[in-house]
């Protein structure tokens, strides 16, 4: 059972974004960078299944920053790999990146490939998806548990929907399952292994051109939204102000 | 009467059988005794080495003398202190006195018979002395067996804290053998001098007034000579058989404490607690098993009286979690046993030490306060033992989600609080003055601001008061904006050694980068790390807490003290400052300087009562608890001081404590929480520099 | 230039999502305001009653086959990418739901075309459809515009009004083959698992009603939990109420408590001290509700109140139970 997952980097939200000066895009220059959350949890999900079945977990990082810590926290955790794609990476969309992580793929041996449901940054949806269509092997996303039957290569995904329902999938392997929470969620590594790891572990290099096909769409503008930092204060009598917390809450979907 | 006529032979009208029974029994005793010993012995040499130094033989000394004058017993509780003084005292004359008969009776008369002394005057004297401390060490006895079987003392209530099950009974019953063992032996000697009086009954025996009295008793109750002749080997062989016995038994009771708590004691490392001691070479680089203890620790374990000073003094095993010092070590002394004496190997076996014998939840309910391991007697260190079992629990990752978050917050940002470490000295901009680079410009004072004061709104404003007491009094000063990273106190505490080296490692590379003489910090968590802990990795600065530096610039007159401030307020000691670092004094001074009158609580100083957010407890999830949390309780013992509606505060993670707390207890607005900068910048008033008037 | 929109439909166990009249509403407002057509896809078995509620569109595709009974990827991937293809509508609307995240990806990598995520806006300017998404955790807008043929905007639930998507009548209705190719297919529907009772997970509740201090005594909960559930929510709490007994600790929220995420926090009577904000900041709308003007909740809610409790609550349930009946 060979396991590929795939770790990305995003920004990290504690820090104020910035906007570049013609408005298009995030001023990247003082971006520092962590592994999107969902990515964790695949991660983690990956460890459970190594641990339930054996077999190998690699962890596939595109050099987007610093991303050395993220891959020996990948190890100190139980991945048995590590690859770090160099490449002109910054600000990639999850289509392109799709294409670089297919392009490993189609290289490697894997059984099963599990990222992260979705990452902040996605504008072009999530990269696991379009990686399964790129392969043309299965994809389900918001899985939040599973079965794993190594014999028959076979997977029972536990895909989520509102409320707690959940439905299960069964899948064949090789397939790509995008991650909304591993069945425990990632445990704390300290960090005395992360160091241990950073001693021992090897990071595998590869180089790769990202492909620059046109999007097909522009972007206009980026912008923050407005308010933020304070409260629209509503005042009025009881009536009033009930009223318009109603339509506020019809407004963002909340009451029918 | 002649001086040889006095004395008197032991063993008289022995048949020699009996003799050589004596002697027998008594080398069996001395046997049983030595096997103990043995056996603890080989169990401490399954321990690792312990780091500390070995102690010099001046230090011995003096602990011999301190262990002698019940220092450590009498310091905290005053009756248990004078009995534990009497019963020592007298057992310690009547221990030396049986060595003297010994070495004379039983040495002496056959080897160098001219040097026999136990005779004459000396006999007369020593008589006296032995009824003395006889009837003293009875009146210990006593003083103990009626605080045991009266007094409903919270110290003495055996009921286990986190294993409900557990039953103390044969333990409670095992202290009433000790307690009883000594009291027939000593009721016995009393007796079998009274019936040996009532039997023979020279004038100058007198001397022995217990046994002369205790003999008439006996006469005019009917006993003759010849009935007391008969009645004498009963009386004898009862008290050496109880005397033997007990010398057989000290190395498997409760009793070994004479000898074992000297040994704690001797080898304490005082320094543990402020500065911790280094993980072991595991893989775990915590402790999970009693081979992790150093050889030292489980002599602590087994020095154990269960006085329970500890756990009344818990601040959480008061608020009813899961925790109690005492039980925790006794729980782990119970492991120790049954896995190095009688599996052998490291034998974790069935339960492990860490997570079964010792819950995590228990672990985790400790906010090292240090509070245990200041009063106990015998010299257990238990934050120590504490933080090892937890580091052994991180490097598992068993820590709850908000801890988890809390930390990985800090290996991100330097802070706990999770935000951008670019905005830590975003506090300043409300200055009317810009506050230094220390990494820029040389400073005298690099202030170390920490987390709390840095980011939490509600510190921030004291913060503030601080930076312009400084700038009022000209001093020179900076701070080191975004390079500064939480010192890592709490996170050594909370067992994450690996992140604790970390921040220090990226602490004292800023430090290196700045140019400064000495360190301030506002937190006295910092403060005590940045002392105590920082020089061993490389970082030797002059380390000072701001309430040292605010009274050292009122005394040199930087800050002039104008006004009195009024008002009737208490001061709550950090634990950091006064139980880890003995500074008690100079928050006062500063109130005095400032015209306040300061009504002090009881638990003060040493044994101040914490707030409850060391240890990293501030940055986990609530562990649920029976009573009042630590700060509430608090709390309301400042609020019934008379006439006070302050509690004066030096530590910011008190006042985010307090300020909680107040509301809890339902005091808002009634009662209040302050920095003690506050008062200072109230008496100063005036001069205030030019620049600095539009604020205030 | 004419509109043409498709929305593709989601439903679960024979009832269709808020999230198709969400988007179906607002494909409508486009339709209307610039011309053209919106028309439904619905993919299912035995649906075909549901079309009479779709209303809000000109047409409706009807796709039937007892492998599309319930949502699994490939099945659906396989009959819309080969619809659109087909048909080459201007845009295709899907919801950024565990279905549509499925979907809109693989579709655009499979059909070649752009796709746009996490959609709160959607307008028609200068002959485009132009898309604002929400990135960063909501703290960056980017607002897109289509330049070539088909687009796929992926809609956040929430984005739109779900009352303006829903209009009795039934559209056009068209029935098209499914044409599917199971032997292509490595994946299928197995089972539902239905959530077990419990206590409320706070963490999973799209609403939340959270009380603090200000709710004054046990019995008023009771008025929370009115409104809980007239907002179809749960009721949540500051530390203090938890220490009071008055809630279960499974409901606190902050440092010490949960961490919650909820597309509504109505915080009522909590003055917002650090350690309860650590645990609500990050909820999709936050409303606060409090006497204290200067309560530092006002400076994380999105919206305040600075009024009585027992004055607010009362009204608000009185105007939700209006707009029931
Ligand atoms: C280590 C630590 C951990 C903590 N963890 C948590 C945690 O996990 N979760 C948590 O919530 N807290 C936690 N706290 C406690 C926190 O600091 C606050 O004390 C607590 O959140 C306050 O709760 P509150 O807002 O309900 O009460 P208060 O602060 O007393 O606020 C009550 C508010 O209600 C308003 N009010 C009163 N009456 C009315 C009315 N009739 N109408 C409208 N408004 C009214 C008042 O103006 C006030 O603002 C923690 C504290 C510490 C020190
Ligand atoms: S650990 Fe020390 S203070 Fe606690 S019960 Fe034992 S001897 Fe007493
Ligand atoms: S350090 Fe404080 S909280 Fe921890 S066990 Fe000792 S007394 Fe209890």
């Amino acid at each position: 059972m060979n396991i590929l997952v795939i770790l990305k980097q995003v920004p990290d939200l504690v820090e104020e974004l910035e906007i570049n000066d013609d408005g298009t895009d995030l001023d990247r220059t003082w971006m520092r960078y962590i592994p999107s959350e969902y990515d964790e949890h695949a991660l983690e999900q990956a460890i459970l299944l190594k641990e339930e079945h054996g077999g190998t977990v690699t962890a596939l990082c595109l050099r987007i920053g610093e991303v050395d810590d993220t891959l020996f926290t990948a190890a100190a955790r139980g991945a048995d790999r590590l690859v770090r794609i160099e490449g002109d990476f910054e600000g990639i969309s999850s289509r392109d990146a799709a294409a670089v992580y297919a392009d490993h793929i189609r290289r490697g041996n894997y059984d099963l490939v599990l990222t992260g449901v979705q990452a902040h940054d996605d504008l072009n949806g999530p990269v696991g998806a379009r990686l399964a269509a790129q392969l043309e092997i299965p994809y389900v996303g918001v899985v939040s548990g599973m079965h794993l039957d190594p014999e028959t290569g076979v997977i029972h995904l536990h895909k989520e929907y509102p409320g707690g329902l959940l439905t299960v999938i069964r899948t064949e392997l090789p397939a790509v399952v995008g991650i909304q929470s591993a069945v425990k969620p990632p445990r704390y590594v300290p960090i005395a292994k992360i160091r241990q790891a950073s001693k021992s572990a090897e990071i595998g290099e590869e180089t790769a051109e990202p492909q620059s096909l046109t999007p097909g769409y522009t972007v206009r503008r980026v912008f923050k939204p407005e308010g933020g930092g304070r409260a629209e204060i509503i005042d009025g009598a009881p009536e009033d102000i009930a009223a318009r917390l109603v339509s506020i809450f019809s407004e963002h979907g909340l009451v029918r | 009467m002649n001086g040889t006529d006095i004395g008197r032979s032991t063993l008289i009208g022995m048949p020699p059988w009996a003799i050589v029974l004596f002697y027998v029994l008594t080398a069996a005793a001395l046997a049983i005794f030595t096997w103990g010993i043995v056996r603890l012995v080989r169990k401490y040499r399954m321990g690792r080495r312990a780091a500390g130094r070995r102690p010099a033989a001046s230090e011995l000394l003096r602990t011999f003398f301190r262990a002698i004058g019940n220092v450590t017993v009498l310091r905290d509780d005053l009756y248990a202190g004078i009995a534990h003084l009497l019963v020592l005292s007298g057992f310690v004359v009547l221990f030396i006195g049986t060595l003297i008969v010994l070495v004379d009776r039983d040495i002496l008369r056959f080897v160098l018979p001219s040097l026999v002394f136990w005779e004459g005057d000396f006999y007369l004297g020593f008589s006296t002395f032995m009824d003395v401390f006889g009837v003293i060490l009875l009146a210990g006895l006593l003083m103990l067996a009626v605080r045991r079987a009266f007094s409903r003392l919270p110290q003495l209530d055996y009921r286990h804290s986190f294993r409900e099950e557990v039953s103390r009974r044969s333990m409670a019953a095992g202290d009433w053998v000790f307690l009883g063992l000594i009291f027939f032996i000593v009721i016995g000697g009393f007796a079998l001098e009274a019936v040996r009086l009532v039997a023979v009954r020279p004038e100058f025996e007198v001397w022995s007034p217990v046994g002369w009295w205790a003999s008439d008793i006996l006469r005019s109750a009917g006993m003759d000579a010849g009935e007391a002749s008969s009645w004498y080997p009963v009386f004898w062989w009862t008290h050496s058989a109880a005397s033997l016995a007990f010398v057989a038994y000290v190395p498997w009771s409760k009793a070994v404490h004479m000898l074992l708590a000297y040994v704690s004691l001797a080898w304490k490392d005082e320094t543990q607690n402020a500065s911790l001691p280094a993980p072991p070479e595991n893989e775990a680089g915590g402790y999970t098993a009693p081979t992790d203890l150093t050889w030292l620790e489980l002599v602590g374990l087994d020095a154990c009286i269960r006085c329970g000073r500890c756990h009344v003094r818990c601040p959480s095993s008061l608020a009813g979690m899961p925790l109690s010092p005492r039980d925790v070590i006794l729980e782990l002394r119970n492991h120790a046993n049954n896995t190095l004496l009688h599996l052998r190997g490291n034998g974790n076996g069935l339960h492990r030490m860490t997570g079964d014998v010792i819950p995590e939840q228990t672990l985790w309910s400790c906010i090292s306060c240090s509070n245990c391991a200041t009063h106990c007697p015998v010299g257990i260190n238990h934050v120590p033992l504490m933080v090892q079992m937890r580091r052994a629990l991180v490097s598992d990752g068993s820590v709850d989600e908000q801890l988890q978050q809390t930390l990985v917050n800090l290996q991100r940002c330097g802070n706990a609080m999770g935000q951008s470490d670019r905005m830590r000295a975003k506090w300043t901009k409300e200055l009317p003055f810009k506050i230094r680079d220390a990494r820029r410009e040389d400073v005298e004072y690099l202030w170390f601001v920490g987390d709390n004061a840095s980011y939490d709104p509600r510190v921030q404003g004291y913060t503030r008061i601080t930076a312009k007491l400084f700038e009022a009094a000209g001093l020179d000063f900076g701070i080191l904006y975004e390079a500064e990273r939480n010192a890592g106190n709490d996170v050594r505490r909370v067992g994450e050694e690996g992140l604790f080296e970390m921040l220090a490692e990226k602490n004292i590379r800023a430090f290196a980068k700045s140019r400064f003489r000495t360190i301030v910090t506002t937190d006295p968590h910092s403060y005590n790390t940045l002392k105590n802990e920082y020089p061993a990795f490389g970082a030797e600065y002059p380390v000072i807490h701001y309430t040292e530096l605010l009274a050292a610039l009122i005394e040199n007159g930087h800050l002039l003290p104008v006004r009195r401030v009024g008002g009737r307020v208490t001061y709550q000691d950090p634990c950091y400052l006064a139980r880890y670092n003995g500074l008690e004094n100079t928050p006062r001074t500063l109130l005095d300087y400032a015209g306040v009158e300061l009504v002090e609580m009881k638990r003060r100083g040493r044994d101040a009562w914490c707030c409850g957010a060391g240890g990293g407890r501030l940055w986990m999830e609530d562990i649920p608890a029976k009573d009042e949390r630590p700060a509430e309780q608090r709390i309301r013992e400042a609020a019934a001081l008379d006439g006070v509606d302050t509690i004066v505060t030096a530590c910011p993670k008190d006042l985010v404590m307090f300020t909680d707390a107040i509301k809890n207890v339902g005091l808002e607005g009634k009662f209040f929480v302050r920095d003690i900068a506050h008062y200072v910048w109230e008496a100063i008033e005036q001069p205030i520099p030019e620049h600095l008037e539009k604020e205030a | 230039m004419s509109i043409s929109i498709f929305v593709i439909a989601e439903h679960l166990e024979g009832t269709l999502a808020d999230m198709t009249f969400e988007m179906l509403g607002k494909a409508r407002q486009l339709a209307d305001e610039h011309g053209g057509m919106v028309t439904a896809v619905l993919a299912g078995y035995n649906v075909a009653q549901l079309a009479e509620q779709l209303g809000a569109a000109d047409a409706l595709i009807l796709i039937e086959d007892e492998l599309l009974a319930e949502f699994a990827p490939q099945p659906y991937q396989d009959v819309i990418s080969g619809l659109i293809r087909e048909r080459a509508p201007g845009l295709v609307m899907v919801g950024s739901t565990s279905m549509g995240l499925d979907l809109a990806a693989a579709l655009a990598t499979t059909l070649n075309v752009p796709m746009l995520s996490s959609c709160i806006d959607l307008s028609v300017e200068d002959d485009a459809y132009v898309v604002t998404s929400q990135l960063y955790g909501g703290k960056i807008m980017m607002e897109t515009a289509v330049t070539a043929g088909t687009a796929i905007a992926q809609i956040l639930p929430g984005a739109f009004r779900a009352e303006d998507g829903q209009r009795a009548g039934t559209p056009t209705l068209e029935e098209i083959p499914p044409g599917l190719h199971p032997e292509n297919f490595r994946m299928r529907f197995e089972n539902f698992i239905k959530p077990e009772a419990g206590d409320i997970d706070i963490t999973q509740a799209p609403i939340l009603v959270s009380v603090g201090r200000g709710i004054q005594t046990q019995e008023n909960i009771a008025l929370a939990e009115e409104l809980a559930e007239a907002l179809g929510g749960s009721v949540s709490s500051s530390r203090p109420i938890v220490d009071q007994d008055w809630l279960p600790v499974t409901r606190q929220v902050g440092k010490s408590g949960m961490s919650v995420k909820p597309r509504l926090y109505l915080a009522l009577g909590i003055s917002g001290a650090p350690e309860h904000v650590e645990g609500m900041k990050n909820a999709d709308l936050i409303v606060a509700v409090n006497t204290d003007p200067d309560a530092p909740i006002f400076s994380v809610a999105h919206y305040g109140v600075v009024a009585d409790i027992f004055d607010v609550m009362p009204a608000l349930e009185e105007r939700l139970g209006e707009r029931v009946s």
